[in-house]
């Protein structure tokens, strides 16, 4: 217990020590999003009746930017540390799989959360924004990050140079989040984008999400709650099944 | 009997390749043992597969008698290992780098391991370092880092993988009193090392590696006597008696005609040398005593290239002891 409550105290420690970098930086560039959009968008009409676009988009962009940090903190933490030599200082030590997964995976959801909460704390500035059930909202948050995380994991074994970790966001995290209705309902866009819509999984995050805030949603939330729990859990055997394996991590 | 270190017919293939072709050697508690061998012999990958960081294709390794694959988390903890790549993490000050590693090994943060934090710092000249930055440190501070590293678990066996390359004279001075301090307080060392002067000073044992096979593995004694061999070396004034020439070796080392070398099986021998030079009448304008050194043996066995295991193992004194 000890080697894990370790390894997740230098997992915190490692991004927050960058805290301008890791936290504040993503928190500024959804600010901006927030500004441009909310005045571009002003007065347009938002998904749902009786709601204000700026209203509609923050919840969104919080989880869109929460996603993406969980998946950064993982992915370049591991990147980094087998770049640099320095996993060898958690490969040698009795730590499980469940250990290493665990730890890299809460600090990911830490990170997620912190940057999640600066976006609100910005946003509570700019529109009112509604709470319709807590619950739901901490859900999608934790397991909406604990999934990025396990796939940060993935992604952070998979890869040799950073090259790939920054191909991983940019051209499949980066699309599949932008394309998931952070910035409209989906029931504003054709059929045909719609049906693709249906197929993103941070689609459902991103809903699930919402639903918390304002009581309704595109889809069923527990539709959204089962694709989120589903790909979490998928995600999750995945890389503890690599971790036990010592996949690129042990000859 | 529980082995230190118990490796037995190890094997490690990268495609075609035998990184190790089957090893075994056993390292007995308290034992300060040497593996030797040139680059690429095989040391650092049987290190490695020891520490769980590469995965034998056939064998088993233990740790004082914990399998490394079924049993890890009990090997890792007996373990200590100070890796050839100087590696750091860049966030952390040298102090905190020493408390998470204790931590990772499940020692919780108590001023019991404050105190071993500190002596360590001491040990290793590192106390007025401690809470600076990894980055902000000298190479070969942060090799030193690395030792602490690997000790701040206390392991009973701790493995130093080249741990000198590259390093001031003062820093192994340092180190070998220190390692040499835990090794009497019953700490088991498996060193490797390219500095045959080291191993021969330290090392009560060695084994000798190559192309991943164990080539020869005796007392340090005893593999100095078996392809080593003491000399006396006289200078004199005229022609070398006719009685001794018989007895005089081949000539080597230094090149003056004057010089005469004559191999030792025994010390005493000195004596009965010199009395036979008195009596023939010989004026000694000069005398030394050469001791067998560790880099010949070593050349010696490495140029006895494709010698089945077998056989040079037979040919050594006491082999297999």
């Amino acid at each position: 217990m000890i080697g894990f409550q370790t390894l997740l105290k230098k997992e915190i420690l490692r991004f927050w020590k960058v805290a301008f970098q890791t936290v504040a930086a993503p928190v500024l560039t959804s600010m901006l999003y927030l500004l441009i959009f909310a005045h571009v968008m002003a007065g347009s009409n938002a998904a749902f009746p009786g709601i204000e676009y700026q209203q509609f988009l923050i919840p969104g962009l919080a989880m869109m930017t929460m996603l993406q940090n969980a998946f950064a903190n993982s992915s370049s933490s591991l990147i980094q540390s087998k770049i640099t030599g320095n996993i060898l200082f958690i490969l040698l030590p009795p730590l499980t799989p469940w250990n290493f997964y665990g730890a890299y995976v809460l600090a990911a959801v830490v990170r997620g959360l912190a940057v999640g909460a600066g976006v609100f704390a910005v946003g509570l500035f700019l529109a009112h924004i509604p709470v319709h059930s807590f619950i739901w909202i901490l859900v999608f948050a934790l397991f909406g990050s604990a999934m990025m995380a396990a796939l940060g994991i993935i992604a952070g074994l998979w890869a040799d140079k950073f090259d790939q970790i920054a191909a991983f966001q940019n051209f499949i995290i980066m699309p599949l989040t932008f394309l998931s209705g952070v910035f409209y309902s989906i029931q504003s866009l054709p059929i045909f984008w719609q049906n693709l819509s249906h197929l993103n999984p941070f689609f459902y995050m991103i809903d699930g999400f919402r639903y918390g805030f304002f009581g309704r949603s595109d889809v069923s939330v527990w539709l959204s709650l089962a694709v989120t729990m589903g790909a979490f859990f998928c995600l999750s055997v995945a890389t503890l099944h690599l971790l036990k394996s010592g996949y690129k991590l042990r000859q | 009997m529980i082995y230190a270190v118990d490796v037995q017919n190890v094997e490690k293939k990268y495609g075609s390749f035998s990184a190790l072709a089957g090893v075994s050697l056993r390292v007995e508690e308290g034992e300060f043992f040497a593996l030797l061998g040139p680059n690429g012999a095989g040391k650092t990958t049987l290190i490695s597969a020891l520490a769980g960081l590469v995965r034998v294709s056939a064998g088993k390794l233990s740790v004082m008698g914990h399998d490394v694959v079924t049993d890890y988390r009990a090997a890792r903890k007996a373990l200590g290992i100070v890796p050839q790549e100087i590696v750091f993490d860049p966030f952390f000050s040298v102090r905190e780098t020493l408390q998470f590693q204790a931590g990772y090994f499940g020692i919780a943060h108590t001023a019991v391991l404050d105190a071993w934090i500190d002596e360590l710092l001491a040990k290793l000249s590192l106390t007025d370092k401690a809470d600076q930055n990894m980055r902000q440190l000298s190479g070969g501070m942060k090799r030193r880092v690395l030792v602490a590293q690997a000790l701040v678990h206390r392991p009973p066996v701790i493995v130093l993988d080249e741990p000198t390359a590259g390093v001031d004279v003062e820093l192994r001075q340092t180190l070998w009193s220190f390692i040499r301090e835990l090794n009497a307080k019953g700490h088991t060392i498996l060193l490797t090392t390219h500095y045959l002067e080291e191993a021969q000073q330290l090392c009560s044992r060695i084994a000798m590696m190559k192309q991943g096979k164990i080539v020869a593995m005796d007392t340090t004694e005893h593999l100095l006597n078996a392809f080593s061999e003491r000399v006396l070396r006289v200078k004199l004034a005229d022609e070398l008696p006719a009685v001794l020439v018989a007895r005089r070796g081949k000539q080597s080392g230094k090149s003056e005609n004057s010089w005469h070398s004559f191999s030792l099986q025994d010390y005493r021998e000195v004596e009965t040398l010199l009395l036979q030079l008195r009596e023939a009448g010989a004026v000694i304008t000069n005398l030394e005593v050469t001791e067998p050194e560790l880099e010949e043996v070593f050349v010696k066995i490495m140029h006895q290239s494709d010698v089945p295991i077998g056989e040079t193992m037979s040919e050594l004194p006491g082999a297999g002891a």
